[in-house]
């Protein structure tokens, strides 16, 4: 079947099979592979994109529910906010696999747009459905507290 | 921005670049320079734009060895941090080996500890044949000659490196280039060193082998038995054929499952899904835990191994007899190594052979069993290393087993469409090669003054390395020392001592988990000192001190982290909170742990870590991976555990088995020891101390003294 998103800002036309994750849509046909798979039940948030700007777990999301909406993977990335997460990142040298990065950083960004400055539980409770088996929580917190202060300042 | 070339993609590459400069190894061990091509395995290349790339005999899993040796090479040869990239070597045992294993591959903490010198030298000997070179072209004085961040100066002259590559190839190297004395290094050691795979990995182009879509490629994921040693007798893919993007289902030539293949990969998951298999439970494992560990008890009963001099025949009676005793049982889960990227394999056809695009640990495993799977020679197959989505030692088999299966699955085909096999999550966590269950049981006797008189410990296990090619070296008179390691060959004085050993015999394929047998002699070690502590009314730092000789360089360094953790922290006796220090793979590591507990909920609060890692390469990095290794040990130790009904794995993706998550995340201070001997390796020794420190901190909190992992188990309740 015949799908169309809006993705990237790019409009693309595509064959899926109804009840696709968009996950594997944009993994497998669109070749973004920023974004991850990591346990395909929305339990790792390795695969989170932003769909209408809101962080979406993708190997949850069925294909038909984003035909409507803007999507925005990783590769996609390009406002103030997440130039600075991105920046915070590599300042505080968070990353050590970097496998379940883009989607920490895709939820830090959508943490930090909805709460420009986070208390230590917001951060917490936001962040509490992205894994990182390198346990790199402690910088991944750190970078995001750095990224809201360069946007206040 | 870092670059993955396979050896064919590297020569193509630079072929069609202007020439550059290698400087590596001869075939027969000793520095060698030339132009492209000439230098059997180059760990440097310069190009003439002046590029210096770095290629790395190990792979990149997290631990930040990219970063490492690039340091090693960028300091000696006084290159720019900024503009330096890195390359994964190809695999080939006789040229990119570790030094610690004799092969190629990645393990024990090791990277930096093999290569330290091996880089420098050959960062080195670039760096004094484009000096000489310089010198020849400006007719100075190679002396006179200054270089900084990729550029020499002599005077008035100056130019980049690439533009003396072409005189600097027609040099020989010295044999023993100078490396340079500690106090002028520049990048050895430096607070806050960028890692070189920092960008990549935030705007998402980092490539790992779960991202290579080859063209005509299909997808292939494998229906395993659901109790390990099954056997497939039959299946039935009929319904299979109403999943779109289905291409053909195909039994595993030794019974092992059904390779399902499909366009994509949603449509080899869907279709796995709809298959029907039969099985032969003949030889497979059928018990449930509670089975397992009480072969455990009983095999520990009467020990087939003596991991010591003393046995447990004449130190259990001095025990039975001591004026007190301390006695206790340890029990231990399997685990899985969850790492955040499912494994997965690519294997495509080449005009010689195959090329498999891989997060390879273990090239010099890989690279035969594939082999060997499709009758080829080694020389016709070619490994492409990417990035590695973490691998706890999960990518590193003995048996190559999902680089054999993505073999198996390409042969099975004709052998001429390229194809990713991957697992899932689920695959993951019932697939096996888990971290054993172990079960320890120690009798500790004590004198009327608390002196320690005996110990009567003993392991049960089943074995990570009998019937694998390592067994000739890791297991002598039936022992594998990795099931004792961290325990029978402790720093600790201790008289007396007796480590007997059984093994613990299942299907279940068991494997190395972020530091092997320290994850879990580590824990039972600490924990009884800590009883011991409390049983004779001694401060656990000051009980450790008393049974450590500093008239021992090693024992000096272990009693020298205890002390840096206890003043990081500001231990003081009678605080409640936990304390435990272990040595492996080399290196040191002290943690205090700082607990708060409201009934059975219990947080971490914050770790105090002391490393002692000989020369610290790079502080950040090491850093990490204490933070790292403690979330990684903590995880485990709070919740996991892969568990048996009936033989089947209970546990199948993260919501059942469930990893740390940010708010468990405790706060992590660490303090490097400052230290001029050789660096030693700090990818798994963060791991070891984490989980006793915290159990004995909930002991100190709650007075409840966890024997059995995870600590939920307890009815503890982490919050
Ligand atoms: S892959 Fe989507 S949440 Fe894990
Ligand atoms: S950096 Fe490896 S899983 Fe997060």
């Amino acid at each position: 079947m015949e799908f169309q998103l809006n993705i990237n800002g790019e409009q693309r036309t595509l064959e899926a099979e109804p009840g696709t994750p968009l996950l594997w849509v944009i993994r497998d046909t669109l070749e973004l592979t920023g974004t991850k798979f990591g346990c395909g039940v929305a339990a790792c948030g390795a695969c989170t994109v932003h769909l209408n700007g809101t962080p979406v777990r993708a190997c949850s999301t069925p294909i038909e529910n984003a035909q409507e909406g803007e999507l925005v993977t990783i590769e996609g990335l390009d406002d103030p906010v997440a130039t600075a997460v991105q920046e915070a990142w590599r300042e505080k040298d968070v990353v050590q696999c970097g496998y379940c990065q883009s989607g920490q950083i895709m939820s830090a960004v959508g943490l930090l747009r909805q709460t420009p400055a986070p208390t230590e539980a917001q951060i917490d409770s936001y962040m509490a459905g992205n894994v990182c088996r390198c346990a790199t929580y402690v910088r991944v917190k750190d970078a995001i507290k750095l990224a809201a202060q360069k946007l206040e300042g | 921005m870092t670059i993955d070339l396979s050896r064919r993609d590297f020569l193509k590459v630079s072929a069609g670049s202007a020439a550059a400069l290698v400087v590596g190894l001869s075939p027969a061990g000793s520095l060698a320079a030339g132009p492209e091509g000439s230098v059997l395995n180059p760990f440097v290349h310069i190009d003439a734009e002046g590029v210096v790339t770095v290629i790395l005999k190990h792979f990149e899993m997290g631990q930040g060895t990219s970063t490492g040796l690039t340091t090693l090479v960028a300091e000696e040869l006084d290159a720019d941090w900024a503009t330096i990239k890195t390359a994964f070597a190809p695999s080939d045992n006789a040229k990119y080996k570790n030094l610690a294993f004799g092969v190629q591959g990645t393990g024990g903490s090791t990277a930096i500890a093999n290569a330290y010198t091996q880089y420098r030298q050959a960062g080195a000997a670039a760096r004094d044949l484009l000096v000489r070179a310089a010198a020849q072209t400006w007719q100075v004085d190679p002396a006179t000659i200054q270089v900084d961040n990729g550029v020499l100066r002599a005077g008035s002259h100056s130019g980049h490196f690439g533009e003396f590559i072409d005189q600097a190839a027609q040099l020989t190297p010295s044999p023993e280039p100078a490396l340079k004395p500690a106090e002028q290094f520049r990048l050895i050691g430096k607070l806050n060193l960028p890692r070189k795979d920092s960008r990549d990995k935030t705007d998402g182009s980092a490539r790992f082998a779960m991202d290579v879509k080859l063209p005509g490629m299909l997808y292939a994921v494998i229906l395993r038995s659901p109790r390990f040693g099954g056997i497939l007798k039959d299946f039935d893919a009929g319904d299979a054929a109403a999943v779109a993007g289905f291409v053909t289902a195909k039994a595993l030539p030794n019974g092992a499952g059904v390779a399902v293949y499909g366009k994509n990969t949603w449509a080899a998951l869907k279709a796995r899904q709809a298959i029907r298999a039969d099985w032969d439970f003949a030889q497979a494992e059928q018990r449930s835990s509670a089975e397992m560990l009480a072969a455990h008890r009983s095999a520990a009963d009467s020990p087939q191994y003596q991991a010591r001099p003393e046995t447990t025949d004449t130190v259990a009676p001095r025990v039975a007899v001591a004026s007190r005793r301390i006695e206790a049982e340890f029990s231990f889960p399997f685990l899985a190594h969850a790492p955040m990227e499912p494994l997965v394999c690519v294997i495509e056809p080449t005009d010689n052979g195959v090329q498999i695009h891989d997060g390879c640990q273990f090239p010099a495993i890989a690279h035969g069993a594939v082999a060997t799977v499709l009758q080829l020679s080694p020389e016709q197959v070619e490994i492409n290393t990417l990035y590695a989505g973490g691998s706890f030692g999960r990518r590193a088999t003995p048996t190559a087993d999902y680089q054999v299966e993505a073999a198996q699955a390409f042969a099975l085909l004709g052998g001429k469409i390229p194809l990713k096999l991957l697992w899932s999550r689920e695959d993951d966590i019932q697939g096996g090669y888990y971290r054993p269950m172990a079960l320890h049981r120690a009798a500790i006797g004590l004198d009327d003054q608390g002196q320690i008189v005996g110990w009567d410990h003993r392991v049960v296990a089943k074995s990570i390395l009998k019937g694998t090619p390592f067994e000739s070296a890791a297991v002598h008179e039936g022992l594998d020392h990795s099931v004792v390691e961290g325990l029978a060959d402790t720093l600790y004085r201790l008289p007396n001592l007796a480590v007997g050993v059984s093994d613990f015999h299942t299907p279940v394929p068991v494997l190395w988990w972020r530091s092997v047998g320290h994850t879990h002699t580590g824990f039972v070690m600490e924990s009884l000192l800590d009883m011991v502590a409390h049983e004779t009314g001694r401060d656990p730092v000051e009980l450790r001190l008393s049974l450590l000789d500093r008239g021992d360089k090693t024992q000096a360094r272990l009693a020298g982290v205890i002390e840096a953790a206890r003043d990081l922290a500001g231990w003081k006796p009678g605080q409640k909170r936990g304390f435990a220090v272990h040595y492996s793979f080399s290196t040191f590591v002290a943690v205090v742990a700082d607990v708060s507990a409201d009934g059975d909920q219990v947080h971490v609060d914050k770790l105090h870590m002391a490393v002692d890692c000989g020369v610290a390469v790079n502080p950040d990095v090491i850093r990490a991976q204490m933070e790292g290794g403690a979330g990684f040990g903590l995880g485990a130790i709070l919740r996991n555990e892969i568990t048996f009904q009936e033989g089947e794995v209970v546990q199948n993706n993260f919501p059942q088995y469930l990893p740390l998550r940010m708010p468990d995340m405790p706060e992590v201070a660490v303090h490097i020891v400052p230290s001029t001997l050789a660096p030693t390796g700090v990818g798994e020794p963060g791991v070891p101390p984490t989980g006793p420190a915290v159990a004995n901190a909930i002991f100190a909190v709650t007075g409840r003294r966890v024997t059995e992992l995870p600590l939920t188990k307890a009815g503890l309740r982490f919050v």
